[in-house]
């Protein structure tokens, strides 16, 4: 009947929650063959990794009700298969890995344990599945393989917990490989490493790869086939390329013009006295050395974009800035006194010229106040800015101004979505008409179009009042439409600083080009160059 | 390890030798012991020799001095309600007390461990809604009260059970029970929480997707992630139960160290109050020890 | 760039509109439990504040006819209806009129104890290092110090009133307070949300008031109302014990402890101030369960849409 390995009809699946009733997906067909990777592409809310829980049974029951569709494997419908059926095909013949593989780990077996379990469920020797679980190791590329078996999860780096999560999935050489989200929250250096190496093991087993992913540059490094997927609908399918450059659908071409990284980049132009000037700042924690002597420099109304990978001390850096901690040396020179030399208490007025949007709206928000009593906390704090009789205006100037109705105001942050939340904290730190803004990895954990909206309206607000930015990314894309100059930290120190052209058009330290080469471009053919490339620097 | 032990120690130590001052200073508040062993018509010469012979005629201070000096050699003074050495009184009655604690909480944390975990796993169904009552009222439930009514249907009406004393199995049937239901109360319902916590943890998914069966997920996967604010609540209440049930010993007549401290306190035998005291500190101090070990044994993220 | 299209998804609540008070309520009554729950402990209270007001008499008047009379006999009135104690006086009205004391200790020892360790807990969880471990051995201290012997030492020292005991028992309550807020503020502290205040320049004063409080309180809120009952049961073990109130006052407890001779011929006598005390604790769980998701911002829906909530 069905020529496909997988397939997936007219599935349906519907969750009863407090709202009401969520369709979570409508009618979603989709098929895989061996040796191919499809990927499911979508924002948060899309329902793209519905059809994955379905196929896998981990969707609950209730709340979740599968309203209508098969899933066909082997010619049978998992859908009518009894529960121990599909336990038997869970692990053996369709393995399954997930984001943040810290969480999806147990924490508290070694990890040897826990590869060899997948085996020892599925009837294989206990002694037979940890000699199997040892060249897995060795296959995935840990280090110490022997010793890394009696090791936790919490003692490996975030990507070699992926690689420990592949182990597992790839124990009994499954015929399906689901990857939900597999590299997001991994350093781009690292993601490319993960996703060469899943594609290496794809080429050995001729398993077909189905991978669920938000990032256009996922899709065109790895992806055969594309299905595109918005509110648990797909509105386009076909090869990766052809859907890439020629998007029939509104929603997938909003998608890829929003992938940042193709505008006008800038050239900088530093005029005047500087704003801001950090010289020489370190920051030990006990022995570990945060920070190595770092300088920066902010100009009136310019954009500094800190790029760097986890433990590169960019977020150290700022938090010293505004004293959430404490340096061990250096000065930060502002309007001609040192910011670090300061008593708290004497930095409290300075506070208001320079304010901060944190990377978690959801958590830099109180949760018991109201928008309102966020934003006009501010003014209870700095009693010369706005006077009382005015609050409520100019909160609902402030939100119309970052593109939210002034009834929000009575709304609690809850109530908000991502992005409408780093609006509000965006406004937030506009209500103290600040002179620089701290944005400490600010659209990391938006959605690219959402992404994409927030740098807009940043820009907007740069050039409308003339604020300074501090902008820290992981990611060399997000800045390049942003920022005059760019800094490349590395292990707390800066490698390299320059304009934002000679950054990524000329970049001179090797670490710069690999970070570069590491991005991944949204166009599947750029994007082909961009690994040959890398290879190239790997080899070297 | 042996770093937190000696933290542990010098902490504890720190706060018991204050408990010991307030102890001894505050306990002299509420009397002089002479009136309440002498008879009434007692002669002053006799009182005086009373008072002379416990050291009661001391200042203050002096008799806090001696009873230093002595519990240096080990020395806990005598009991002057028993003619015998403190020490030896209250290790008597701490040993009856340890088995009904040991025999309590065994039973405690094995029915709640397991119905909890059930319960969590079907959450909302029957057998859920009905546990969660059960464990609430018990939690609700007053001892002696419980006692009481025990006492009225089991050994009068029915006259199953004896009402107190030791001896045969029976007598600890009743205390064992009347104490079990507080303690099963509250740390099921801990358990059920944090068995439904756990289940909803990303680890659980990875678990289903491998193929594991729910019997291994429940106890193998989840259970030992959730002990970890199970074994806190259970050491408070095995900590409860060390330092004596007071009420539910006195009700059943059961020779424990609850009784003993109460009979002490009323009488003003302050030497057996002060041993009573220093020995419970000294097994809830090894009980927090073996917790500590047992948290190192569960999660091998924690590091002394 | 299209900057608005997002606004127009917002998740809405109409409930939000409503004022908070009607909205507690709403809840309330969809919670069938908790709603039984509330009444009797409203019940409680209106006994606490009216009884002896109105049945004070009739639960002094001794009556020695009528002594240890059998419950659910309507021929010595509505009020014998529970029975009679050894002195003939009529259970009802006793237990109503024991109310208040039970009540005023509960209720005035766990205020003390949570004000008192809250606000050391706050202290020790905010201030420096030192400072806290100073507190935290202070809670030691207290915690493994034996009640009965405060008790004891309060009854022969002082006289064993209501005022004492709420003294006795809010003073081993500051623990659990103190430790709860303490643990609390830590995590709390460690927020965004107070960096971001930290970053605005907002005063310690403010950034403990107005973010971290707010934040613990309902946790505070809930061990309170869990606290209630647990003092309620301290407060009657101690009576029953003969080291709480003393007759002539009345409380549960002490009803319980009278009753205990007589156990054999008539049980009502321990049974029914019993069977006041245990629905009163079983209540307050339920109520306290019931809180603890209706003063969460993030949890309440569960409570707004009826149903069976799952926890």
């Amino acid at each position: 009947m069905t020529d496909h390995l997988l397939e997936v009809r007219n599935l349906s699946v519907r969750f009863h929650t407090a709202a009401g009733i969520v369709d979570a997906v409508r009618n979603v067909s989709w098929h895989l063959d061996r040796g191919e990777t499809l990927a499911i592409l979508g924002e948060s809310g899309s329902g793209k990794s519905v059809s994955a829980s379905a196929i896998m049974n981990l969707i609950d029951i209730p709340p979740g009700e599968i309203t209508s569709g098969e899933i066909l494997f082997d010619g049978n419908d998992l859908l009518q298969q009894t529960a121990e059926e599909r336990r038997q095909v869970n692990g053996k013949r369709i393995a399954m890995i997930f984001q943040d593989p810290l969480s999806h780990l147990n924490p508290v077996y070694p990890v040897g344990w826990q590869i060899a379990e997948t085996m020892r469920v599925h009837g294989k020797d206990p002694a037979e599945a940890n000699a199997r679980a040892l060249d897995l190791v060795r296959r995935v590329g840990l280090p110490n393989p022997q010793q890394a078996l009696e090791k936790y999860p919490h003692q490996f780096s975030g990507g070699q917990r992926q690689r420990i999560m592949i182990a597992m999935a790839l124990a009994l050489k499954p015929d399906i490989l689901i990857a939900d989200e597999p590299t997001t929250a991994l350093d781009v250096t690292v993601q490319a490493e993960v996703l060469a190496l899943l594609e290496e093991l794809q080429a050995e087993t001729g398993m077909g790869l189905l991978l669920i992913t938000h990032d256009l540059g996922v899709v065109a490094e790895t992806a055969d086939r594309v299905v595109v997927m918005n509110r648990g609908e797909i509105v386009e399918t076909g090869p990766a390329s052809e859907v890439y450059h020629n998007p029939r659908d509104p929603y997938t071409r909003r998608l890829i013009a929003a992938a940042p990284g193709k505008g006008e980049m800038r050239d900088g132009n530093s005029q005047g006295k500087p704003l801001l000037e950090m010289k020489g700042v370190e920051k030990a924690f006990g022995s570990f050395q945060a920070l190595k002597g770092v300088d920066l420099t902010v100009f009136p109304g310019e954009t500094v974009a800190i790029v760097g990978e986890s433990g590169s001390g960019k977020s150290t850096l700022v938090k010293t800035l505004v004293r959430l901690i404490e340096p061990t040396a250096g000065q930060a020179t502002w309007n001609g006194r040192d910011l670090f030399a300061m008593s708290l208490k004497e930095m409290r007025p300075v506070r208001r010229d320079i304010q901060m949007v944190f990377q978690d709206p959801t958590q830099s928000l109180n949760p018991r106040m109201t928008i309102f009593e966020v934003i006009s906390e501010a003014w209870r704090i700095h009693k010369d800015v706005v006077p009382r009789a005015q609050w409520r205006t100019r909160v609902a100037e402030l939100l119309t101004q970052v593109g939210l109705l002034p009834d929000h105001a009575r709304r609690y942050p809850h109530q908000f979505s991502g992005g409408q939340r780093q609006r509000i904290a965006i406004a937030r730190a506009l209500a103290l008409e600040p002179k620089l803004i701290v944005c400490d990895e600010a659209v990391s954990a938006l959605d690219v179009s959402i992404q994409a909206q927030v740098i807009a309206l940043l820009d907007r607000l740069r050039r409308d009042l003339g604020i300074a930015f501090i902008f820290i990314a992981h990611d060399l894309p997000v800045v390049r439409d942003f920022a005059d100059h760019v800094l490349v930290m590395q292990s707390g120190a800066v490698v390299e600083k320059g304009t934002t052209r000679e950054i990524f058009e000329n970049p001179k330290s090797l670490y710069t080009k690999t970070l570069l080469a590491s991005g991944l471009d949204p166009d599947p053919e750029v994007q082909a160059k961009r690994r040959a490339e890398r290879k190239e620097l790997v080899d070297a | 390890m042996s770093r937190l032990f000696r933290q542990r120690a010098v902490t504890s130590l720190f706060s018991l030798l204050g408990l010991i001052v307030l102890v001894f200073f505050l306990s002299r508040l509420t009397g002089d012991p002479t009136s309440l062993f002498l008879p009434i018509d007692a002669t002053d010469a006799m009182r005086e020799n009373f008072r002379e012979l416990h050291g009661l005629n001391d200042p203050l201070l002096l008799q806090f001095w001696h009873y230093i000096v002595d519990l240096t050699h080990l020395d806990f003074g005598e009991s002057i309600r028993k003619a015998r050495p403190a020490i030896d009184v209250v290790i008597e009655a701490f040993g009856w007390t340890f088995q009904l604690a040991i025999m309590t909480m065994a039973l405690v944390a094995f029915c709640a461990i397991v119905l909890g975990s059930i319960a969590a796993f079907r959450v909302g169904g029957k057998f859920d809604r009905l546990v969660s009552l059960v464990s609430l009222i018990g939690a609700s439930a007053p001892d002696f009260w419980i006692a009481i009514v025990a006492i009225v249907i089991f050994s009068i009406n029915i006259g199953w059970l004896p009402t107190s004393g030791t001896g045969s199995i029976a007598h600890w049937i009743l205390p064992i029970a009347v104490l079990f239901i507080r303690p099963f109360g509250l740390i099921l319902q801990v358990v059920r929480g944090s068995m439904i916590s756990a289940l909803g943890s990303a680890y659980v998914k990875t678990a289903k997707a491998k193929g594991v069966k729910n019997t291994p997920i429940i106890f193998v996967h989840t259970l030992r992630n959730a002990m970890l604010p199970v074994i806190t609540v259970m050491g408070d209440q095995a900590a409860a139960l060390l330092n004596g049930a007071v009420v539910v010993e006195t009700i059943f007549g059961f020779p424990g160290v609850g009784k003993l401290m109460i009979d002490s306190i009323l009488q003003r035998d302050f030497n057996v109050i002060l041993a009573a005291i220093m020995v419970t500190a000294l097994a809830i101090f090894i009980m927090n020890l073996l917790i500590d070990v047992a948290y190192l044994f569960l999660d091998p993220r924690i590091r002394y | 760039m299209t900057e608005t299209v997002e606004s127009s998804q917002t998740p809405v609540l109409a409930e939000d509109e409503k004022n908070p008070v009607a909205r507690l309520l709403g809840m309330l009554w969809r919670d069938k439990f908790a709603l039984c729950a509330a009444l009797f402990i409203l019940l409680m209270v209106l006994c606490a504040v009216f009884g002896p007001l109105l049945l004070g008499d009739a639960a002094s008047h001794q009556n020695l006819r009528g002594r240890n009379a059998p419950p659910f006999s309507w021929s010595n009135g509505w009020l014998f209806i529970l029975g009679a104690d050894a002195l003939g006086r009529p259970l009802l009205a006793r237990i109503v009129v024991a109310a208040q004391n039970t009540m005023m200790v509960a209720s005035g020892a766990v205020a003390c104890s949570m004000i008192i360790g809250t606000a050391l807990g706050m202290i020790a969880g905010y201030a420096s290092r030192r400072v806290g471990e100073a507190i935290m051995r202070l809670a030691d201290v207290i915690m493994s110090f034996p009640s009965l012997l405060l008790a004891v030492i309060v009854l022969y020292v002082f006289a064993p009133s209501v005022g004492n005991l709420i003294v006795v028992l809010a003073i081993t309550r500051i623990p659990v307070y103190l430790r709860t807020s303490r643990a609390e503020v830590l995590e709390v502290r460690e927020r965004m949300f107070v960096q971001a205040a930290q970053v605005m320049g907002a005063s310690t004063g403010r950034i403990v008031f107005c973010h971290i409080l707010p934040v613990i309180m309902p946790t505070i809120v809930t061990i309170a109302t869990l606290d209630f009952a647990f003092v309620m049961l301290a407060e009657s073990s101690l009576s029953f014990l003969g080291i709480g109130i003393q007759s002539p006052e009345i409380t549960w407890g002490l009803m319980v402890s009278q009753g205990r001779s007589y156990l054999v011929h008539a049980w009502w006598l321990s049974f029914w101030p019993g069977l006041a005390i245990i629905l009163t604790t079983l209540s307050l769980n339920l109520l306290s369960n019931w809180l603890r998701i209706a003063l969460d911002p993030v949890q309440r829906w569960r409570l707004e849409i009826g149903g069976k909530s799952n926890d």
